[in-house]
């Protein structure tokens, strides 16, 4: 492989996380709250993805991730407004009752493939693969190009990087509606926008939703790339999306709502980017959330240490005038 | 009936536990439309509970609260607020610091705006600007700043803008100039008093300061313990000096009224 195909890769996988970035982006930082229901609203899409791709529907699949997220964010959002519970407890028990829903659409099994058993010419039974997106659009790509041999991960790449640019635009303008912003507002002073006398636990719930949403399409995009679903995928996908969201910011600086959408966007690709070189110098792929969790902690410790630096350097200009 | 209507109000706070507080010890006061009526009180009289009985931050234990013939006893909190405005001392409450103050405005009026898809708005936008002009402090053109790079004198004054905007029945003033220095207090006071008088806007307004209690708008009551122990209104306030208040205080309350907070200048 050479470097391009290697970063068209990276950019395919980036676009596929996208979403859970930008969900991530709007749990932390639109909606100013931790959300741990992202590890399991993940799952749930790709669940959710598996079982109605195998049913013979890709594209109504890909909408039943985002609608299980939406469910997901949906019980967090009642847990944490209706019923008072600690933000991350709320996150902690849906991701948990979540475990035995998702094990329950697998079937009672821990991962799901793309399959479905079919009887050939000869008679005997075999497994054929579902039809996908990414298989209709490689499929697409072939017959417009006439490149029988066109690259998958491109393919993988265009799809999906459409997918994900219509998302963030329909998220830059909803963020400007009366909805978006009360939801932006909830999250920036939750008192304020109930003395403007908006319902502002329906905007956290919508928010929460929102998010969830968007990480369960996540979650079945890269069910239908990789084509099977896995029960334990989840772990950790928060820190994941944490460390995309982060490193977007080290490009884009916190400023404003549109920026923050396009910077989570590029943070997660740039992600991507950081994990494919980490392999190329032979990087195990169980240590991903070590790196993940190390990003995370450098760059939330940063501005400490920035600080504590100046400090001292204003101690030594002291002493020695 | 017009106006507002506090039908004995009682709240204990932490019930059935050793610190249980009577907070509210049946208040009633009925204020008529248009009134201004300040509140003075020293700390823990109840004040700031009664507010928040009005704007419905808790269940009452005992009571009603009829605003403008509707009873909003039982209404949450952000539906009450379609028709009663506040502000308090800390000016960050009233705003959202990382929101632009055209997009701070855009959400306070949300309640009387007309619908439209985008918050922000052309129409609505020239409506803000005009307001913003009125402030007389240049924020005009700053509509698409943060809120939150404005200094406390600014936030308070967009935020007494925002409790305004929607042009809300009552607004409740809970000692919203006491964080600010001298010159700024004086010129969000006036503001206030000009938003008042233009739009006739009922108003309860928690003050430390006595004279001020007593030049200000028409209507003055004194809390303690959670009662109204004061309520002197028309020529018999327009009378009364800050040394005679204190002397029919003693004479209600049977103690001095008198924290290390209080103004007596």
């Amino acid at each position: 492989m050479n470097i391009l195909s290697l970063l068209v890769s990276a950019l395919g996988q980036g676009m596929i996380y996208a979403p859970m970035a930008l969900g991530v982006f709007i749990a932390f930082r639109v909606l100013n709250t931790p959300d741990l229901t992202i590890d399991g609203s993940f799952v749930a899409g790709m669940c959710a993805c598996a079982v109605v791709t195998i049913a013979g529907h890709p594209y109504l699949a890909l909408l039943c991730g985002l609608a299980v997220g939406a469910l997901a964010g949906l019980v967090t959002g009642l847990l944490q407004t209706r019923l008072r519970i600690n933000p991350i407890l709320s996150g902690i028990l849906t991701m948990t009752g979540l475990y035995t829903i998702n094990f329950m659409a697998l079937g009672g099994q821990s991962n799901l493939y793309l399959q479905r058993a079919a009887v050939n010419s000869a008679g005997v039974e075999t497994q054929v693969a579902s039809d996908t997106l990414y298989k209709a659009f490689r499929a697409f790509m072939v017959s417009l190009t006439g490149n029988r041999r066109f690259d998958n991960n491109l393919s993988i790449l265009i799809v999906t990087g459409l997918i994900v640019a219509a998302v963030a635009a329909v998220l830059a303008v909803f963020f400007f509606t009366r909805t978006g912003m009360a939801i932006r507002a909830t999250g920036d002073n939750e008192e304020m926008v109930r003395s403007s006398s908006i319902d502002a636990d329906r905007s956290r719930i919508q928010g929460i939703m929102l998010s969830n949403a968007l990480v369960g399409l996540s979650g079945a995009l890269l069910c239908e790339q990789q084509r099977y679903a896995d029960l334990n995928f989840g772990s950790g996908m928060l820190v994941v999306g944490l460390a995309s969201v982060i490193i977007g910011q080290v490009f884009f600086g916190q400023r404003g709502i549109t920026l923050g959408i396009i910077s989570a966007v590029a943070g997660s690709l740039v992600y991507r980017i950081i994990l494919q070189v980490a392999y190329r110098v032979d990087m195990p792929s169980y240590a991903v959330k070590l790196l993940s969790a190390v990003i995370v902690v450098v760059a939330l410790s940063i501005p400490l240490l920035r600080k504590r630096f100046a400090e001292r350097r204003a101690e030594r200009e002291e002493a020695e005038p | 009936m017009k106006g507002l209507s506090l039908i004995g109000l009682r709240k204990t706070f932490e019930k059935g536990t050793p610190n249980a507080k009577l907070a509210l010890d049946d208040v009633s006061l009925e204020v008529a439309p248009g009134d201004f009526i300040t509140v003075l009180g020293s700390n823990g009289a109840g004040k700031s509970t009664l507010f928040n009985a009005i704007l419905g931050k808790f269940r009452l234990d005992r009571g009603r609260i009829i605003l403008d013939g509707e009873d909003i006893t039982r209404l949450p909190d952000h539906r009450r607020a379609l028709n009663i405005g506040c502000l308090y001392q800390d000016p960050l409450r009233g705003t959202a610091p990382n929101m632009t103050i055209e997009e701070n405005l855009a959400l306070a009026y949300t309640r009387k705006a007309s619908r439209s898809f985008f918050a922000v708005n052309r129409k609505d936008s020239a409506y803000f600007r005009e307001l913003l002009r009125r402030l007389d402090l240049g924020l005009e053109d700053r509509m698409k700043t943060k809120m939150g790079l404005l200094s406390g004198g600014q936030r308070q004054a967009a935020s007494l803008l925002m409790a305004t905007i929607a042009e809300p029945k009552l607004l409740l003033l809970d000692e919203h100039t006491a964080a600010l220095d001298p010159a700024t207090a004086e010129k969000v006071l006036a503001l206030t008093r000009r938003i008042i008088a233009e739009r006739s806007i009922t108003c309860l307004m928690i003050t430390h300061n006595m004279q001020c209690a007593l030049e200000l708008g028409s209507r003055t009551i004194v809390m303690d313990s959670g009662r109204i122990v004061l309520d002197v209104a028309g020529q018999e306030r327009a009378k009364l000096t800050v040394p005679q208040l204190l002397e029919r205080f003693r004479e209600n309350a049977g103690r001095d009224l008198a924290t290390d907070r209080m103004l007596l200048g």
